[in-house]
């Protein structure tokens, strides 16, 4: 393989690895307020007990998702130079105020979330946890309005250089890109978290552990896992959809499996693309649906990739189509468990399900795989642009790279993270078996064994 | 507007040389100052709630070179690329290894213990060494792109120079024990008895190790790159940081001679700061000399177009003196000896 091709595996591969933290951390950090402001409003202790819980599996995730985020800083410019010195101007604006509006926010309010708690009293630990779903969430918002702009440029003119230069920073901020993403992304985030709390309550029940704190974790985690996975499909997700139909046509036709131009377009629910055919084998297709998706009209024509030029196509197809498809059908799958499972809890029926309590169980990792798959469809479906429509991937590369210093990085990572893997579920495990119901806050995490 | 954002991208990076410098120092200290395991609780409680958000100071200046300098950012990046995926890794070990240790027995401390002194103690002798490049030149291409390998003929005046040289080398030497005295500072600052005198007598050392190598460093640097002495020359006001670098590193054996830490720990931040405010205003207008001078990336070839440093200076200093808030808040509430919490009940 070469620099650009192996510089594009090692983005991904960090990037999706990166991205199966900060949805823990993004969710739990949400439902870590709403427990402690359980706990202060209730005067509930066992709320309290349960954040001290989840704060320390949100620690550990979060230091893995921040030793794993910062190689993604580090990438644009070790591998994405030219990237880097055409649209550096424009793109670094929002990441470098994540660094300085979400990261220092971060760095002291967690330190206080775990430290505090004894030594600042109630309130402070109810503040500190605040900060810490607002910093954790306004990271998200700055590295979505990073990425919307290149999915969606605005607010710059091209030097006669061929650099890019910043013509107006609002527009930037308010990227009519980013409202979609943000809201779909950080649903996506709710549910994962949502997920876990409900699927480790599951865990507790079946083995008739800790069963209080357990019905406290299944029913947070179903109603906001719930509310989540509807928000999921309507309207952030409709929305997401529209507006690839309007700006990134070729995204839609590709991730869709349109080969050919449709009046009344069918929906593939399942198939493979042949990309030599230009068909969908074995297709699984709905009449008209993707018209109605997409232009709200029973008979609208949705373009299809023969529209374009070949050379603006998405350059692999099959994995665009089925990312896209995982992540709706575990989009749909998903939802369907939290309807199910929020019918159940209304009956107060749930807690004695076996078989419930273990679909919730299992169901844990699947929000996870969903959101890699929703960053596959939104990256592959951009190329062959890095910006879209401004500057394509194979010109973004950094220059003098060579193929063996990629895979140096590359095995590295890969050596790294699979260290991380080990080392994450280890700690799980450890305060898993250890459970929720400390007496005592412990004064710190260094003092915790 | 481009002089302003050069200091201010140096301001920051300062600032994280200061501030986690300490703790990289404790880092590559602890082994040898904590003697058992209270001890080692001891020392990693002292920099537990503050080192990750020391570390954001590097984040945050390099998403800030990103704007500021796209140019300068694109090109160091991607020409330093290999130290810098080491760095990347030794800095993923190290947040493992403070978050991981007290989950275990001795035997995964002890295996986490010695990582963190080893990605400690690599650290700055990587930065150090990485700002000794920047110093010394990098060959830069009419393109505005380098690459360089970890090493070539180790000669600092070669056409094709390495990442590691001898003189690269020598001022990873200088870093490592610059920030060994930093971080010994702190400890002595931070703790009481055994491990207070241990890290004053580690101090010690580091300072007379450190003023060696400044020494030393010195003399390469210019023996390297002769004409960095111009700058002091056409304005020689600039001479104030070199001897603010003196007068800290003077500070630093006058407070460890009356036994007063926390003000050597400030000398020794001071010395830090003075060095690299000197190596920058020596370099500038350059931000990335070239190995052909002709290439050589300078504040006004390597800057962002006016509007976006104009805009980005409004929120910047929002977002900082923010982030100087909490640093005052967090330091504040953690201020003072570190006593484990067994023995305050």
């Amino acid at each position: 393989m070469d620099p650009l091709a192996l510089s594009r595996l090692h983005f991904s591969f960090t990037a999706v690895y990166h991205y199966l933290f900060p949805p823990l951390t993004m969710g739990l950090a949400l439902l870590i307020v709403i427990l402690k402001t359980l706990a202060l409003v209730r005067h509930n202790e066992m709320a309290n007990q349960a954040v001290r819980f989840w704060s320390r599996i949100f620690a550990t995730t979060f230091i893995a998702g921040v030793v794993t985020g910062i190689p993604m800083e580090f990438q644009f410019g070790t591998n994405w130079a030219q990237f880097s010195t055409f649209a550096g101007n424009v793109i670094a604006q929002t990441l470098a105020m994540e660094g300085a509006f979400a990261f220092f926010l971060e760095s002291a309010f967690v330190g206080l979330l775990l430290f505090g708690e004894q030594r600042f009293g109630q309130q402070v630990h109810w503040f500190a946890a605040l900060m810490v779903w607002l910093g954790t969430w306004a990271s998200g918002f700055f590295i979505i309005a990073s990425n919307a702009w290149m999915q969606h440029p605005v607010g710059y003119t091209l030097l006669p250089g061929g650099g890019l230069e910043l013509s107006n920073y609002w527009d930037i901020l308010f990227n009519d890109w980013i409202a979609p993403q943000y809201f779909h992304t950080m649903s996506g985030a709710a549910i994962s978290g949502a997920f876990v709390m409900a699927g480790l309550g599951a865990y507790y029940l079946l083995l008739r552990q800790h069963e209080q704190h357990a019905r406290l974790f299944v029913t947070l985690g179903v109603i906001v896992g719930l509310i989540g996975s509807l928000l999921q499909v309507f309207p952030t997700g409709d929305a997401e959809g529209r507006q690839v139909t309007f700006v990134q046509p070729t995204k839609l036709a590709a991730m869709e499996g349109l080969f050919h131009s449709e009046q009344g377009a069918s929906i593939v629910i399942l198939g493979q693309p042949n990309t030599d055919t230009q068909t969908i084998d074995n297709a699984i297709a709905i009449p008209q649906v993707l018209g109605i998706l997409t232009y709200r009209r029973w008979n609208a024509e949705v373009q299809g990739l023969d529209a374009f030029p070949r050379d603006q196509w998405p350059d692999a197809i099959p994995l665009l189509f089925y990312s896209y498809h995982i992540m709706v059908g575990l989009g749909t799958l998903l939802s369907l468990v939290m309807v199910a499972a929020a019918f159940l809890l209304w009956r107060r029926r749930l807690f004695e399900q076996p078989w419930a309590l273990w679909v919730l169980l299992l169901a844990t990792p699947f929000p996870l795989i969903a959101n890699a798959a929703g960053w596959l469809t939104a990256e592959v479906g951009r190329q062959p642009w890095v910006v879209f429509g401004l500057q394509q991937t194979t010109d973004g590369v950094s220059p003098l790279l060579t193929t063996g210093n990629v895979l140096f990085s590359l095995i590295g990572f890969a050596g790294m993270y699979t260290l991380i893997s080990m080392l994450w579920l280890v700690v799980m495990a450890q305060e898993i078996v250890r459970g929720p119901d400390l007496q005592t806050a412990p004064a710190d995490i260094f003092a915790s064994t | 507007m481009e002089t302003l954002w050069f200091i201010l991208v140096g301001f920051m990076l300062t600032m994280y040389v200061v501030l986690d410098g300490f703790d990289l120092g404790v880092g590559a200290i602890h082994l040898f100052v904590a003697k058992t395991e209270h001890e080692r609780h001891l020392v990693l409680e002292a920099i537990g709630p503050v080192w990750d958000g020391n570390e954001v100071w590097l984040i945050a200046a390099g998403g800030t070179l990103f704007f500021t300098f796209p140019r300068l950012y694109g090109a160091s990046f991607s020409g330093f690329y290999l130290p810098l995926m080491i760095v990347l890794w030794l800095l993923m070990l190290r947040g493992l290894a403070v978050e991981l240790r007290s989950r275990g027995n001795p035997v995964w401390r002890g295996l986490w213990d010695a990582l963190f002194w080893l990605a400690s103690g690599l650290l700055p002798i990587f930065l150090g060494a990485g700002l000794a490049n920047v110093v010394r030149g990098v060959p830069l291409n009419a393109q505005g792109y380098f690459f360089e390998a970890l090493w070539t003929d180790f000669d600092p005046r070669s056409s094709n120079p390495g990442v590691l040289d001898w003189y690269t080398v020598l001022i990873g030497g200088l870093a490592f024990t610059a920030l060994l005295m930093h971080g010994a500072n702190y400890l002595g600052f931070k703790t009481e008895a055994g491990l207070q005198l241990r890290a004053r007598r580690l101090a010690a050392r580091g300072w007379l190790a450190t003023v060696l190598l400044t020494v030393l460093g010195t003399a390469a640097t210019f023996y390297v790159r002769p004409m960095l002495l111009g700058n002091f020359a056409i304005r020689p006001w600039g001479a104030v940081l070199p001897l603010a670098a003196v007068g800290g590193l003077v500070a630093v054996r006058v407070f460890h001679a009356r036994c007063q830490d926390g003000r050597s720990l400030l000398a020794s931040g001071v010395f830090l700061a003075g060095m690299l405010a000197s190596s920058a205003f020596a370099l500038y207008p350059d931000v990335l000399p070239a190995t052909d001078r002709a290439y050589s990336l300078t504040v006004t070839n390597a800057a962002a177009p006016p509007y976006g440093l104009a805009v980005g200076l409004a929120w910047w200093s929002l977002g900082m003196l923010l982030a100087l808030i909490y640093f005052a808040v967090v330091y504040r509430l953690f201020w003072g000896k570190v006593r484990l919490a067994d023995e305050r009940y």
